[in-house]
């Protein structure tokens, strides 16, 4: 019995590390038939969804430029027969103007192509021959996840830290306790919550003060911002709350402000603890589905404003996965791939090199 | 002259210990006997290894991997009057007979989290006793031999955690006794407890000592020759003297047994 | 000059922790008006289909449920073995670091893996691959749960266990588990409420259904599902009853994690 149990309580503790193995196992296959079909020019393709012309090499090649978006992506418009075809902002999956059901958008309704593009630059091509594909490129939810991340840690650091600071530091305890507890309480009100509020509340109060769309780039960073907040301010209070005593007492003993004690000596030896938990916060950003879903705009374009409607990765997951099938679902997951290595690394990174644990 | 050896229940030949990882031992080649019926005291200043000794007579330290055995602990077997090596044991099932055979007590009292009577039925449900009469029978002689029956007859079926350090430790020692064991090991029961407790514990161990030998580690000199009829004297994982508890007192053979009982250090 | 600057400092920390309070109270607040306001009776006795809330609220707590059942027996007996039987191996130490990397990752992705395996090879969304997704969210929680508390229980008790001849898994069932019975529960509570609030994992793998129904082989009711696809739409009725939704499950979370904190410091 006792050798029973002790080989299952290993086998169960393997278990994570199979399930892990598995994600990624399962996420790489399925997304396999796309990142043949495309490669790693997924990463800076900005398309979407957008059926294009294959033709054989010998006809005069006609770059249409769509007047929207890709002039700064020059770099990425591929030199090749195909032509560019973008997709204009307001054809896109537009959360709250739509009449659909947003969580499960059609494909051919969403990013879609305008047509005559096509037929423009197909006027130059004189062949007889001609195979259509569909292209699908990750570059826009690239692009909107990591805008949308890193305006949240810009925003959030300075006053995460300056809670934590607050918390370990200058509050009393009657005071840090009960604070303590309503910024834990932020971080357990579950993310969708924040959604609604950040669509029908901070979206529109961020649009009367910087202009521009109520949900775009801009509202997911600061509504994002507001969730890591009370994430790495905890982290952040409970990694400075382990300077001994002394070190700070000895600090305070030379007439040193409290300032500076929180300076040379608190934050050089929470130093590893702080940094671990900001690229955590980071990393849990990065995958952040339901708060962004609501108020990033789901637009599939580049914002070419901070102000602009957009998509990440995991809203460009959750409103197209329910209804993809074929290669398009294949895309899908590459990008949840893309997703979850990128993350996997950040938070991996914090783990191993700044959060280890000492036992 | 005595024949010692009819009256051994355990017998130390040349036994190392080495803990895991540790580059040196930290009991060299000690040689000791544990005569049956009697109580023999380990003392010595921290660090002497008396400890160290104490948990090999039951094989607790193969809770925790890698420690390295040289040597021979004899066991007797009553049934066959004869001496096993216990070091030998390899077994689950040989390990668990043999702590059912070697109890042990420790400093912190370690009351498990159940009723007082469910504490003390514990190690007589692992032998396979069921039978509710016998175990009732059998909780009570614990209880009473324990020195605790009284103040805790009327709530058997109270959790134990809510009896005083001095109640746990009895409980503790009541639990142990409950299995009828040959040998009892106690690591320094006292040293967590008030005087009084302590008084009682000590009372408590005169009492049990004809029913079962006892191994008491102190770093307490007085309760040592209070309470032993032997007396170990180790110094730095070495056993330094061994005689009846009046000599090692009244007339150590060896100067650094003379020195630490002075009190000249430790 | 220093006290100036250290002025600054404290007062900028200051003015940080009333904004993030400032923002618990503003989300509070609004959503409790708008919450409150549109209950009613009515949303508790009738199903989406019927513009009420019970189908959801029963099937998000069945979902939850079952991933409980699933998850905590995985991740305590891996929670066990890593404090119990790897006696500090590098290994352990590996799993345990790989087990909190699991709790960061993106819970959408673990959608997309569960659609993969067991929605795919079905055919259709149902509700036991929504249950399964939660119940892998759920594992790493209830692992580093069962790890710690174990380790709060004194090294002293085991030895004790072992000392009256029971063998280890008795002594981890009889002695340890029960010695840290509290901490252990409270973590299990706390990942349920965790794990309720979650809308991610559910969108493409048990999807949504207006109807009251307990067949997890088709799509399954959900709370939080069913707020994201109801806030958004034109229909002021609709957005109504995501409100009150979005209240009852904000609502069931806080009490359960104060339910939690109180639980724990009562015991200290």
């Amino acid at each position: 019995m006792e050798s029973i149990f002790r080989k299952l309580s290993s086998l169960s503790a393997t278990l994570i590390l199979i399930l892990l193995s598995a994600i990624f196992v399962v996420l790489f296959l399925y997304a396999k038939p796309a990142i043949k079909e495309y490669g790693l020019h997924f990463l800076i393709d900005p398309r979407w969804d957008v059926t294009v012309e294959v033709n054989t090499p010998k006809n005069t090649d006609k770059i249409q430029k769509d007047k929207s978006v890709t002039a700064s992506s020059n770099d990425t418009i591929p030199t090749d027969s195909e032509d560019i075809a973008v997709p204009t902002d307001s054809e896109d999956i537009a959360i709250p103007q739509d009449d659909e059901d947003i969580a499960i958008p059609q494909d051919d309704d969403d990013i879609a192509v305008p047509q005559d593009n096509d037929d423009i630059a197909a006027a130059g091509d004189v062949q007889a021959e001609t195979n259509v594909k569909t292209v699908y490129g990750g570059l826009i939810p690239i692009v909107g996840t990591v805008l949308s991340t890193i305006l949240a840690m810009l925003f959030a650091v300075p006053i995460a830290m300056g809670i934590a600071i607050f918390l370990s530091e200058i509050a009393p305890p009657f005071i840090a306790k009960p604070v303590g507890i309503a910024i834990e309480l932020l971080a357990a009100i579950p993310s969708i919550i924040y959604g609604m509020w950040g669509l029908f509340y901070f979206g529109p109060l961020v649009a009367d003060v910087f202009g521009g769309s109520s949900v775009s780039l801009l509202v997911a960073g600061m509504v994002l911002a507001v969730m890591i907040i009370p994430f790495m301010a905890s982290l952040t209070r409970d990694s400075m709350n382990t300077t001994p005593n002394v070190l700070k007492e000895s600090a305070y003993a030379m007439g040193a402000t409290k300032f500076e004690v929180i300076k040379d000596v608190i934050f050089p030896y929470a130093k590893q603890g702080i940094i671990g938990s900001m690229i955590l916060a980071l990393g849990r950003a990065l995958g952040e589905t339901m708060a962004v879903a609501f108020v990033i705009g789901g637009v599939f374009s580049f914002p070419h404003k901070l102000t602009d409607p957009t998509v990440s990765i995991p809203v460009v997951l959750a409103n197209s996965f329910a209804e993809s099938s074929g290669m398009s679902l294949n895309a899908l997951f590459y990008l949840a791939l893309i997703l979850f290595v990128i993350s996997f690394a950040v938070i991996s990174f914090a783990k191993f090199y700044f959060l280890r644990e000492k036992k | 002259m005595e024949n010692f050896n009819n009256m051994k229940v355990m017998d130390i030949k040349n036994f190392s210990f080495t803990y895991a990882g540790a580059s040196k031992p930290s009991l060299k080649n000690i040689n000791l006997p544990i005569y049956e019926g009697k109580v023999t005291a380990l003392i010595g200043p921290s660090g002497c290894g008396k400890s160290t000794l104490l948990r090999s007579l039951n094989r607790i330290h193969d809770l925790y991997p890698g420690n390295k055995y040289e040597g021979e602990i004899l066991l007797k077997n009553f049934q066959t009057s004869e001496m096993e090596n216990i070091l030998e044991f390899k077994k689950e099932n040989e390990l668990i007979n043999l702590r059912q055979r070697v109890g042990m007590i420790f400093q912190k009292p370690t009351p498990f989290p159940m009723s007082i009577y469910d504490n003390i039925a514990y190690g007589l449900r692992l032998k396979g006793i069921k039978s509710k009469s016998e175990l009732d029978a059998r909780v009570e002689d614990a209880l009473k031999g324990g020195a605790l029956w009284n103040e805790v007859k009327d709530r058997l079926n109270d959790d134990a955690r809510g009896l005083s350090g001095g109640q746990q430790q009895r409980l503790c020692i009541a639990r142990a006794i409950a299995v009828e064991p040959e040998v009892l090991l106690m690591d320094e029961p006292t040293s967590a407890l008030d005087p009084i407790s302590t008084l009682a514990i000590e009372e408590l161990v005169t009492q049990l000592k004809d029913k079962v030998t006892i191994a008491i580690v102190t770093h307490n000199m007085q309760q040592a020759s209070r309470i032993s009829d032997y007396t170990a004297y180790m110094y730095l994982g070495e056993l330094i003297e061994f005689g009846e508890t009046t000599q090692i007192f009244l007339n150590p053979k060896e100067k650094h047994t003379a020195d630490y009982i002075a009190g000249k250090f430790g | 000059m220093r006290l100036v600057i250290n002025k600054i400092v404290l007062l900028l920390s200051t003015l940080s922790a009333v904004v993030g309070l400032g923002f618990l109270f503003w989300i509070l607040i609004t959503l409790t008006i708008k919450g409150i306001g549109a209950i009613d009776l009515h949303i508790f006795t009738n199903d989406l289909v019927n513009n009420g809330l019970r189908n959801l609220l029963v099937g998000q707590f069945i979902l939850a449920l079952i991933a409980v059942i699933i998850g905590v027996p995985i991740g305590m007996i891996a929670g066990i073995y890593l404090q119990e039987y790897s006696f500090g191996s590098k290994y352990a130490e590996f799993i345990r670091n790989l087990s909190d990397v699991m709790m960061s990752a993106p819970s959408i992705v673990i959608g997309t893996f569960v659609y993969a395996i067991v929605v795919n090879p079905i055919g259709h969304q149902n509700g036991w691959a929504g249950a399964i997704a939660l119940a892998i969210m759920m594992i790493p929680i209830v692992v580093r749960t069962t790890d710690d508390m174990l380790g709060l229980v004194p090294k002293e008790l085991r030895e004790a266990g072992v000392a009256i001849g029971a063998p280890k898994y008795k002594v981890i069932f009889d002695i340890i588990i029960k010695a840290a019975k509290v901490g252990i529960m409270t973590g299990i509570l706390l990942a349920f409420a965790r794990i309720v609030g979650e809308t991610a994992p559910l969108l493409f793998t048990s999807g949504n259904s207006e109807y009251f129904t307990l067949n997890l082989n088709d799509t399954f009711p959900s709370l939080t599902v069913a707020i994201y696809n109801l806030a958004t739409m034109p229909d002021v009725e609709l957005v109504r009853i995501a409100w009150a939704g979005a209240f009852i499950l904000t609502l069931f979370v806080l009490i359960i994690n104060l339910l939690g904190r109180y639980i724990i410091k009562d015991k200290k």
